[in-house]
């Protein structure tokens, strides 16, 4: 079952008149990884960008077609595109989690860091706060890292740990969807492969859009595989099928390293 | 050639340290015979080029505690200043006099100009401050970048603008309103400290700006990923990731302010008596010495360079507080 | 509840913005009303003695002229050595002296001048003034050469080197070049603001009526003559001061925009 359901889909920045995008039909399926891979300037930040619309924070932009969200409230897709006010961009962003390349503490403690997005919900209970950050941050594996030092400041952590702060601090108001923006670009291949490992762990309660640059990632993690090459879907379907058996000449030439 | 080259620009960045200890040093040794004259007791002096009898002299030298019975005594009094800051030019020669008979003595002390340096400054951090920080806000997150650089760039030209027009324009349009809607004279602490805080809006807002675009644009970007309003970003991840720079950049204006001249000189009433209210004129450290030390000599000159010399700490504290402590590597 | 905070929030930023600009547009609206109603060719043509600005505004040129050809060089050379030279903590600390300086009271300087230079000689000079401008402009153009000379890639240092020129060469030809347009633009700002100063040129260089190139004398002074002009009692004296102003802010406003557009044109 898609949670979020792309169609037609088109992106122009402002100041640029061809479209970044053009016409990007996928699904992010529910409880899935959805990886979004193809070489720089493909596009696919881009459309990541684009689920959560973090792009409207700089004026100018257009859209073009459908991004779809499963609303639980109305068990009922909404187009998240027709987002205007102000209250409903804070209700999109609190069902589409996004995690950025670098790590993005907060100048605050780490327990105030993952309660951040909790208290901006409005909850308010501290116990409920205690509860809901303790579990958060085991969901990512944090817990027993920094249990004893929650009220000190998270700029202290390394780098992995700051990302995984991030992630639990995303996972804590309990989204439908996280985005992933190369989220191990800037961490040692330990760091990584915690956070992978934590990727598999979460998309039981999540799901999850991913953009990385490293193919092998994709493989490993991911369900479903976009590749994407100068703002066109080339080719979206199942992981295997794209590393093992791609339809597309250019998604077989990426793959196997032939340009990119 | 190297070596030349070398040793010129030695000596050059080594002139600064040069020039710096120089002004210490001079005003130091021009404000000598007031500083054995006066001492420290110097800044809790509320008199100013005032004839007092030999006994309250000796009264006045003594520490500051006393000053507290006499404050009936000095109120009285301060009507006359105005009349005795005219006759500056006679004083050489009262003091002349003063030395062969003994019996009657020029007074100086800072404590008049000290306290309307403070006030005024104090008043125009209080107004200046939610301004400066309202328009930082503004160009920084809220302006779209066309509304934004025009803004920007014409903050820049009006902290450009030489002191002296805020002072004319103050003292001839913006004093009168404020008379009106306050009352009291239209020369006053008030409307100084006003003017001052009109003049150091630019700078304040520019530079508290520039601390508030050092937050990385991803920080914010997740906090909005959050669900987080702007008014929560602005709270709870610009201004505590800039919160160093921004007190910074707020010290720094106030040791501009503590120090300026002109935009205060035409405002202030140059009366030297401690201000009654906060619509009463009295004076402050730089237009004391701006408008006396053209007549002064001897005594009063040299009480003037001890005026100085205490502008100079305090701004060189004030300053060096800002940039080493909160300024440090924000280049 | 988050939302209507929100609102009210930006609203009142907003609002303090314009309640600033309204301020400061304020100020420049009077300004050129009352400096445009008082401008006229002639004073262009007359000294002050004559009703004109002529001497002033020669004479506050001739004062910066000097401070800026005495301050520049100083400051260009401090700078590099803070940037190029300096490894240790003695460029450190001037640094942070130069800095420091920069936001001295500029009263505070004319007193030093006044102490080091027109006691001895015994009365205000048009010299006096020049020298108090130009310790006030000697750390803006250290820090400006300093901040624009830390911006040449380090590379293109050691490309130099690389290519077996000394040090000295590789400053001169290569790094001062590459930071050029930077350091002239900071040198401009430098200059519109000591053009401005009053309160360093009170009692060094104090102000004449008279046409004056004579640096040894009491020497013409536009800000310092605003300044007394505007404290008279006529009207025609404080219409004159008007226009003064006026012309005062024009040039300064010119030469900082100036300043901007070199940056501006120069950088792409």
């Amino acid at each position: 079952m898609p949670v979020m359901n792309i169609k037609d889909f088109s992106f122009t920045y402002p100041g640029v008149d061809s479209p970044s995008l053009k016409n990007i039909n996928m699904k992010i399926r529910k409880n899935k990884i959805t990886a979004l891979i193809g070489p720089s300037g493909c596009g696919k930040s881009t459309l990541l960008r684009s689920m959560n619309r973090i792009h409207d924070l700089y004026p100018g932009n257009k859209y073009d077609g459908i991004i779809e969200l499963f609303n639980t409230d109305t068990n009922e897709m909404q187009n998240i595109l027709d987002i205007k006010k102000e209250n409903e961009f804070i209700e999109l962003r609190q069902k589409v989690g996004m995690i950025f390349q670098k790590p993005t503490p907060f100048p605050m403690s780490i327990f105030d860091n993952v309660a951040y997005g909790l208290k901006i919900a409005g909850i308010k209970d501290k116990s409920e706060l205690e509860g809901r950050v303790e579990q958060a941050l085991k969901d990512s594996v944090l817990w027993k890292e920094v249990q004893d030092r929650l009220s000190k400041s998270a700029m202290g952590l390394s780098g992995g740990q700051q990302q995984r702060l991030c992630i639990a601090r995303a996972v804590a108001v309990k989204p439908e969807v996280i985005l992933f923006d190369e989220p191990t670009s800037a961490l040692d291949p330990i760091s990584t492969g915690a956070i992978e490992e934590l990727l598999v762990e979460l998309k039981k309660d999540v799901s999850i859009a991913i953009v990385t640059h490293n193919m092998q990632q994709a493989s490993r993690i991911s369900d479903h595989t976009a590749f994407m090459y100068l703002g066109d879907l080339i080719e979206f379907d199942k992981t295997e099928n794209i590393f093992l058996n791609p339809k597309e000449k250019q998604t077989e030439d990426y793959i196997t390293g032939r340009f990119g | 050639m190297e070596k030349i080259f070398r040793n010129l620009s030695l000596s050059s960045a080594s002139l600064v340290f040069i020039i710096l200890l120089g002004i210490f040093i001079t005003l130091f040794l021009a404000s000598k015979d007031a500083i054995n004259e006066f001492g420290i007791g110097f800044i809790t002096n509320p008199n100013w080029n005032k004839e007092v009898s030999i006994d309250a002299t000796d009264k006045s030298s003594q520490s500051a505690q006393d000053f507290s019975l006499e404050d009936d005594f000095l109120a009285d009094d301060e009507d006359d200043m105005i009349l005795d800051e005219d006759d500056a030019i006679l004083d050489e020669d009262d003091m002349l006099f003063d030395d062969s008979i003994k019996k009657t003595f020029t007074d100086y002390g800072a404590l008049v100009p000290i306290v309307g340096t403070l006030l005024t400054t104090l008043i125009a951090l209080i107004f200046a401050l939610p301004i400066a920080m309202g328009i930082a806000v503004f160009l920084a997150e809220i302006a779209p970048k066309n509304i934004a650089a025009p803004i920007s760039v014409a903050i820049e030209l009006l902290a450009a603008i030489p002191s002296i027009i805020f002072g004319m324009w103050g003292l001839y349009y913006f004093a009168p309103i404020v008379a009106d809607l306050v009352g009291g004279y239209q020369v006053s602490l008030l409307t100084a400290g006003l003017v001052l805080g009109i003049m150091i809006l630019p700078f304040m807002a520019a530079i508290t700006r520039d601390s508030m675009n050092t937050t990385p644009d991803v920080l914010k970007e997740s906090a909005y990923a959050m669900g987080a309003t702007k008014f929560e970003v602005i709270k709870d991840i610009i201004f505590p990731y800039s919160k160093v720079g921004i007190i910074g950049s707020i010290i720094l204006a106030l040791g501009r302010a503590l120090g300026e001249t002109m935009a205060v000189a035409f405002l202030i009433g140059s009366i030297f008596a401690l201000p009654t209210a906060i619509n009463s004129p009295t004076i402050s450290i730089p237009v004391a010495m701006a408008n006396n030390f053209g007549e002064a000599s001897g005594l009063g000159e040299s009480s003037l360079f001890y005026l100085a010399l205490i502008l100079f700490v305090i701004s060189f504290g004030v300053i060096s507080f800002a940039k080493l402590y909160f300024l440090k590597g924000a280049r | 509840m988050r939302l209507i905070i929100n609102k009210i929030v930006l609203g009142l930023s907003t609002l303090s913005a314009l309640i600033g600009l309204a301020f400061l547009g304020w100020i420049l609206i009077t300004l050129f009303m009352k400096g445009l109603g008082s401008f006229h060719l002639s004073l262009f043509l007359n000294d002050l003695i004559d009703g004109g600005l002529r001497n002033l505004i020669v004479g506050q040129f001739i004062l910066a002229g000097i401070a800026a050809t005495i301050g520049i060089p100083l400051g260009m050379a401090a700078g590099i050595y803070i940037q190029e030279y300096g490894r240790g903590k003695y460029a450190e600390v001037i640094r942070n002296l130069s800095d420091i300086m920069m936001s001295a009271p500029s009263i505070v300087i004319g007193a030093f001048v006044y102490a080091i230079i027109v006691v001895p000689t015994g009365g205000t000079s048009g010299f006096a003034g020049a020298i108090a401008l130009a310790i006030m402009m000697l750390p803006i153009v250290i820090s400006t050469t300093d901040n624009m000379l830390s911006l040449v890639p380090k590379e293109l240092r050691e490309a130099g080197i690389a290519l077996g020129a000394s040090k000295y060469k590789v400053i001169v030809d290569i790094v001062i070049k590459a930071a050029k347009v930077g350091i002239m633009t900071g040198i401009l700002l430098a200059f519109a603001r000591i053009i401005g100063e009053t309160a360093p040129l009170l009692f060094t260089s104090e102000t004449s009526n008279y046409f004056s190139l004579d640096l040894t004398e009491s020497f013409p002074s536009l800000t310092v003559s605003i300044y007394d002009l505007a404290n008279e009692p006529e009207e025609s004296s404080r219409d004159l001061a008007w226009a003064a102003s006026f012309i005062l802010t024009v040039l300064v406003l010119t030469i900082n925009l100036a300043g901007r557009f070199i940056t501006r044109n120069k950088k792409r």
